[in-house]
């Protein structure tokens, strides 16, 4: 690209789009709301599910039922979608479900390197960086250097497995069940699961910290990489 | 088509932006441009494939210079332009020649969620390939929507999944009818695509269409 269309494409762009975002989306959803095309009451419950009801709370359930109850393993591995659905969690970007497990041979990370295609339906809106260009470019080519920036060390012999989300098909990674943790509850068990764990950028889920109900810990580690 | 969405396996990005206690939405704008996209498109007037297309379809430029969610806006307005939902000039204004209902109201938006959009479709058609079956990818740069990336084009891969048959994202997003055709999913070493530096041990697995596929020994 040569300045020269830099700059055009520019002034093309300034003038067909106000340079604050907040303020062309507030006056697009003005425009659509004045003339009809969306109800706003319907604009304020699709932003009140993902903020606060759709997220990985959802997934960390179906992670740890899955650790809990061979049946429903079973059920997960012959159809994740009925199995997933059987817990309540349906619907979009989670119509085809597959959930791939982690095993001592074999790390599972997802991506989407066309867009952003992700499980909403038991892990909710994807974070920032897993919409980035940064993530999508390098997962496939070097998802262990991607790892590491998460924290994630794998030693040569684990084969990294990533699935890049070419379809409508939607991967949950199921993490490995950490040892010590034979006597907890499946509810005590749901809250250590993390979101980067059922995406694959966390590995080894730890015990020893006080459960977290977000996804600190798993950025946490991210900061500290 | 060959555009700038298509990154896999690109570098100059630096590292992955991991940000601590990452909320939701960032922005009051960012959780409005989620919903009035998905309000939106319970008009029906463009399906799950050509709203991607959008947003393939913004020059690359402008593509990298827009976040996540300036993306989805300025491809819903080019739909919404496109199919008469709204016009240039009440953009400018700001004022609507005419009022309508709209599709999707608040009390419809759990059921439409937990309904979703499945695109599994019956077909008469026996699947050609089998789990285990060595595949080739096409080489091919069509230039509409296509979910066959560049990066595994023209590549020696293995199913290991059969998904059934689903929608078909390429005729789908221009309008030319679903045309399902079986999916796959199907398992590709790291050599295969990127050379003999990758590592040995990894693998890259994409869900990909019989359209999409040949035999190993298919010209």
């Amino acid at each position: 690209m040569t300045h020269d269309h830099a700059s055009d494409d520019d002034q093309a762009h300034a003038a067909h789009e106000p340079s604050d975002p907040a303020l062309r989306v507030k006056a697009l959803e003005t425009l659509l709301v004045e003339k009809g095309l969306v109800d706003p009451t319907a604009i304020d419950e699709l932003i009140e599910t993902y903020a606060e009801r759709i997220g990985p709370r959802n997934g960390a359930r179906v992670v740890a039922r899955a650790w809990c109850d061979p049946e429903f393993l079973d059920a997960l591995r012959e159809d994740a979608t009925a199995a997933i659905a059987s817990l309540g969690y349906t619907g979009r970007q989670g119509e085809h479900m597959v959930a791939v497990e982690n095993t001592p041979e074999v790390h599972n990370l997802v991506v989407c390197t066309l867009c952003s295609c992700y499980p909403w339906s038991v892990l909710g809106i994807p974070p920032r960086w897993y919409k980035s260009e940064a993530y999508r470019a390098r997962a496939v080519i070097e998802p262990r250097a991607v790892l590491q920036e998460f924290g994630v060390t794998l030693a040569d012999e684990i084969e990294v497995r990533v699935w890049d989300s070419t379809a409508e098909i939607r991967y949950l990674v199921i993490p490995q069940r950490p040892s010590g943790t034979e006597n907890m509850s499946e509810t005590a068990l749901a809250a250590l699961v993390t979101r980067n764990a059922m995406i694959g950028t966390e590995r080894d889920i730890p015990v020893d910290t006080e459960p977290l109900m977000g996804t600190r810990h798993a950025d946490r580690r991210g900061e500290a990489a | 088509m060959n555009g700038i969405h298509d990154m896999g396996g690109m570098h100059g990005f630096g590292p992955v932006p991991i940000e601590v206690d990452e909320p939701v939405f960032h922005t009051e704008w960012e959780a409005k441009a989620m919903a009035l996209t998905v309000a939106m498109a319970a008009w029906g007037k463009w399906n799950l494939d050509r709203s991607r297309f959008a947003r393939e379809e913004l020059e690359a430029p402008l593509y990298l210079r827009l976040t996540y969610y300036e993306r989805w806006i300025a491809a819903l307005v080019n739909l919404m332009l496109e199919n008469g939902l709204i016009t240039q000039a009440e953009l400018e204004s700001g004022t609507p020649e005419e009022k309508r209902t709209p599709p999707l109201a608040g009390a419809d938006v759990h059921a439409m969620l937990m309904r979703g959009g499945p695109v599994d479709r019956l077909i008469d058609t026996v699947p050609t390939f089998s789990v285990g079956d060595p595949v080739r990818t096409k080489n091919i740069s069509p230039h509409g929507h296509t979910r066959l990336p560049r990066y595994a084009r023209a590549r020696r891969g293995v199913v290991v999944r059969h998904h059934g048959a689903h929608v078909f994202p390429d005729s789908n997003a221009r309008g030319e009818g679903e045309a399902p055709n079986h999916l796959y999913a199907v398992r590709f070493t790291a050599r295969e695509l990127w050379g003999a530096d990758a590592h040995a041990k990894d693998t890259v697995v994409l869900d990909l269409w019989e359209n999409y596929l040949e035999g190993p020994h298919d010209a």
